[in-house]
């Protein structure tokens, strides 16, 4: 193969003709979206299908593979590119349809039925990428190429104008750097919103000869995976921001910290690592500017806890991952006791784009206080699920209505839970609110790393609660006692609640436990864990007082407070509720109104799933 | 030095110092449970939180861990920080209802009973680490830690097996506020069944003694080491240790 080292941008611009070939060939070429979301709907079956259906044919087409476009509700996506004709993407592709598309390919039509939109290109009845509901609100910076190229070739990232802004931040002087970051506003996009150019100076200025730059991949809420469809859409532009960064403060050696339970994301980044090696972008003198940096995985097990920066510095130490009490912050003391830069994956992917394009075009994008876009996980009660990426300051309704396209079947809309098991849960009276750090936290929510999930009518707001808390007992690290023992006890009240248990003291209790916990705790987790509670105890709290007054789930989700029954004026007597039930516990004739025998109910609701009727109530 | 205000007193104090010392050279009293003088602040128990009142930014701190700040407003009783202590006290209580330095501190706060769920009422951990920290600190053994995480964090030795790293020392024993660090007297017991020179003297193990033989041929009973540790400092041999002395330390 030869050198394939970088050097000068002259070695970039081959490089990148290179991959404009791959992206667009001179033969026709399916692409299948091979990332989590993907696989998990069937990508994989399709892609074989595909390799299969093109040998047999023996047709001229390249097979290649992507990760996700965002638009997860429609995976399996199936992109089809006739050269000189369209790009098309096709959703929720089976074996069967992909075997057609390809000898559809191979004599170069199209199906448009089949058809989801078309990108940089105009075919009749096919509406392309940013006039879809899903897309047209929607600003692509940090994932323009998510879905787009192969996140396993760095050919590809170079012909998407990837490592050209590496070799201009290098020609740059680190202030400069940090200056451009400063002034471009953009604040950690992990959940704590800390000034990333603050950040990065603090780092730069303090003392000490070794300094070492992190990345921040553990992705722990649930409902949440902005940045693993990142690290597993475009690993090279994380690598990119996180080389500039670490040329930026005087670091290295650098840690990707991710975790375990991402296989795949672990996989492309891997691969991005040892590409970028190759190529001389990573390693000794990097594009001849004396510049040396180094990366290595470190992995984590899973725990929560470890997206704390504290805590996961422990993590990539070998130490049980527990925070421990700032300052010292990590910028002046962190990793092995050295001047450590810790950014989330999100931000890192912004670093290439704001050296490209400068502050100010970054700065006009995003509110007052919070500039640029975040990227949601945009799940829950909707429609359109997958992941978003939005200017900051957009409101809460134009992501859920017209991003998300509402809510399915037409359920009346609930609240909307941003941030995570930590973050708050924001009702339907206040859905107009723009999304930025400083509306969502005076809601008493966070931004968090992105997480949103919706939710309608059908879910009861105690039960959310008492799930997110069971989740925080079990990630809470343990170290400190209000966490520790706080969320322990508020969950067991809760569970006391939905038994319909409920003492009329519980809610002050409650109360004064949540406030304990936030203002307390030793790290961020416990400072936000109370989150939920306190928005549901301050929005819902005539929820919480059914349980307790009325011993009443007015959204029928507690199993000890409601009864399933069968409305006499709507039962047909069809017998499907007595197949359904597992318990035999719906009797009656076929033809004549049956019952349920309340004792043997074990109130699965498969019942109330099985009539077709709406004969089956809910009390 | 830096100078700031804690209840309302001005003191002036070396760069460095923690809160919770400044407060103490006052006079003022901030409950503590997991901090020791001699080992690193670890801010796990969360009863010395005070809030603090930096460029007009209240936040709540635990003071034995926050170094002192010029200009800083501390507020070691404040109503906010009275009222949470309660609701720690209490929720302490109900962990460990039985454990007489819970209870006491409870009196001082005037916290006689608990809202919440007591799970195991002969639980007399409280988790504050000092036995942990203690023995990977000072001792330099690493032989207990923490196991587990969230509410099923606990203090054990590796796979619930007493093992070699122990040079029972006692230090964990000596340092734990609830006495329920007991276990290391197996080890204690394993060292003294082993004679002569294939014994190693505890002392010795933790760095107490220089490396040399037993000058009394390994019977402990006639260790002038642990008599003057005992009699005369009135401390645990580890903790009466000065850093220069310890090993590794």
């Amino acid at each position: 193969m030869g050198d394939t080292k970088i050097r000068k941008p002259e070695d970039l611009e081959k490089l990148r003709a290179e991959g404009l070939k791959l992206i667009s060939p001179d033969r026709s070429k399916i692409t299948v979206g091979m990332a989590t979301c993907g696989i998990a709907q069937g990508a994989k079956e399709v892609f074989d299908a595909i390799n299969e259906e093109v040998s047999t044919l023996e047709a001229n087409i390249i097979v290649a593979r992507t990760a996700c476009i965002g638009y997860c509700q429609a995976e399996p996506i199936v992109e089809v590119y006739l050269p000189g004709k369209s790009r098309i993407l096709y959703h929720r592709v089976t074996p069967k349809k992909a075997r057609e598309l390809v000898s559809l390919t191979a004599r170069g039509e199209i199906k448009r039925e089949w058809t989801l939109y078309s990108i940089e290109s105009s075919v009749e009845g096919i509406p392309p990428m940013e006039e879809v509901p899903f897309y047209k609100k929607q600003v692509k910076i940090v994932t323009r190429n998510c879905g787009f190229i192969d996140p396993r070739s760095i050919t590809e990232y170079v012909a998407r104008g990837g490592y050209f802004v590496l070799a201009k931040a290098l020609g740059m002087k680190p202030e400069g750097l940090i200056d451009e970051i400063s002034r471009s506003g953009l604040r950690g996009r992990g959940g704590a919103g800390f000034l990333t150019g603050r950040k990065w100076a603090i780092a730069r200025n303090a003392k000490g000869n070794q300094k070492y730059m992190i990345c921040n991949g553990d992705e722990g809420d649930p409902g949440a995976y902005m940045d693993r469809g990142m690290m597993e859409g475009d690993p090279f532009a994380v690598l990119e921001g996180m080389t500039i960064a670490a040329y930026a403060i005087g670091a290295n050696q650098g840690y990707w910290y991710t975790r375990d339970e991402y296989p795949l994301a672990l996989e492309m980044i891997t691969n991005a690592i040892d590409n970028a090696k190759e190529y001389g972008l990573l390693g000794k003198d990097i594009l001849r500017s004396g510049f040396d940096f180094d990366v290595r995985i470190a992995r984590g097990a899973g725990a929560f806890v470890c997206g704390e920066e504290t805590a996961l510095i422990a993590s990539v130490e070998a130490r049980p991952p527990n925070p421990s009490p700032r300052p010292p912050y990590p910028a002046i003391s962190g990793l092995f006791s050295k001047p450590t830069v810790i950014n989330n994956v999100e931000t890192l992917a912004n670093i290439p784009q704001i050296i490209q394009n400068g502050a100010e075009w970054f700065s006009s994008r995003g509110t007052q206080s919070t500039k640029g876009t975040k990227v949601f996980s945009l799940v829950g009660k909707i429609k359109n699920n997958g992941l978003v990426e939005v200017p900051m300051g957009i409101s809460l309704r134009e992501m859920v209505f017209d991003i998300g396209g509402g809510i399915p079947g037409g359920a009346k809309f609930k609240a909307v839970q941003s941030g995570g098991p930590s973050g708050g849960l924001i009702p339907e009276e206040f859905i107009d609110t723009p999304v930025d750090y400083e509306h969502l936290e005076a809601l008493g929510a966070i931004m968090g790393s992105g997480g949103m999930i919706v939710t309608d009518e059908s879910t009861c707001m105690v039960d959310l609660t008492k799930f997110f808390f069971d989740f925080l007992k079990y990630e809470s690290c343990g170290k400190c006692a209000p966490c520790r023992e706080g969320i322990r006890q508020a969950h067991e009240i809760l569970e006391r609640i939905t038994k319909g248990e409920g003492k009329d003291i519980d809610i002050e209790t409650l109360d004064q436990v949540a406030h304990m916990v936030k203002d307390f705790s030793l790290c961020a987790l416990g400072g936000t864990a109370p989150n939920p509670l306190i928005t549901t105890l301050k929005y819902f709290r005539n929820e919480y007082l059914a349980h307790i007054k009325e011993k009443r789930c007015p959204a029928g989700v507690c199993k000890n407070l409601i009864t399933y029954k069968i409305d006499p004026e709507k039962c047909n007597g069809c017998h499907v509720c007595i197949r359904s039930c597992p318990q035999g516990a719906i009797t009656g004739e076929k033809k004549k109104v049956h019952s349920i025998d309340q004792e043997g109910c074990i109130k699965c609701g498969g019942c109330l799933e099985a009539c077709k009727f709406d004969a089956v109530i809910v009390e | 030095m830096v100078t700031l205000e804690i209840d309302g007193q001005e003191i002036e104090v070396e760069e460095g110092t923690t809160v919770l010392k400044g407060a103490q050279k006052l006079g003022i009293y901030i409950p503590t449970l997991c901090y020791e003088e001699t080992i690193k602040p670890y801010g796990a128990c969360r009863l010395c939180v005070v809030e603090t009142i930096v460029n007009d930014r209240s936040m709540f701190q635990s003071s034995c861990s926050l170094s002192v700040a010029e200009g800083m407003i501390v507020k070691t009783n404040s109503k906010p920080v009275v009222k949470g202590r309660k609701i720690l006290l209490e929720l302490y209580l109900s962990r460990c209802p039985e454990v007489k330095r819970v209870r006491e501190l409870c009196d001082q706060y005037g916290v006689t009973e608990t809202r919440f769920t007591t799970f195991d009422k002969s639980e007399d951990c409280v988790l504050c680490g000092l036995c942990v920290r203690v023995c990977e600190e000072l001792v330099g053994a690493r032989a207990i830690d923490f196991v587990g995480r969230g509410t099923e964090r606990k203090v054990d030795v590796p796979f619930e097996r007493v093992w070699d790293e122990c040079v029972a020392c006692g230090a964990c024993t000596y340092v734990c506020p609830t006495g329920h660090i007991q276990n290391e007297a197996h080890r204690v017991a394993q060292l003294k069944r082993q004679l002569g020179i294939q014994r190693k003297c505890r002392y010795m193990l933790m760095g107490a003694v220089s490396n040399k033989l037993c000058p009394n041929n390994y019977e402990c009973w006639r260790c002038e080491y642990e008599q003057r540790t005992e009699y005369r400092l009135g401390e645990h041999a580890v903790l009466a240790l000065k850093p220069a002395q310890r090993q590794g330390g």
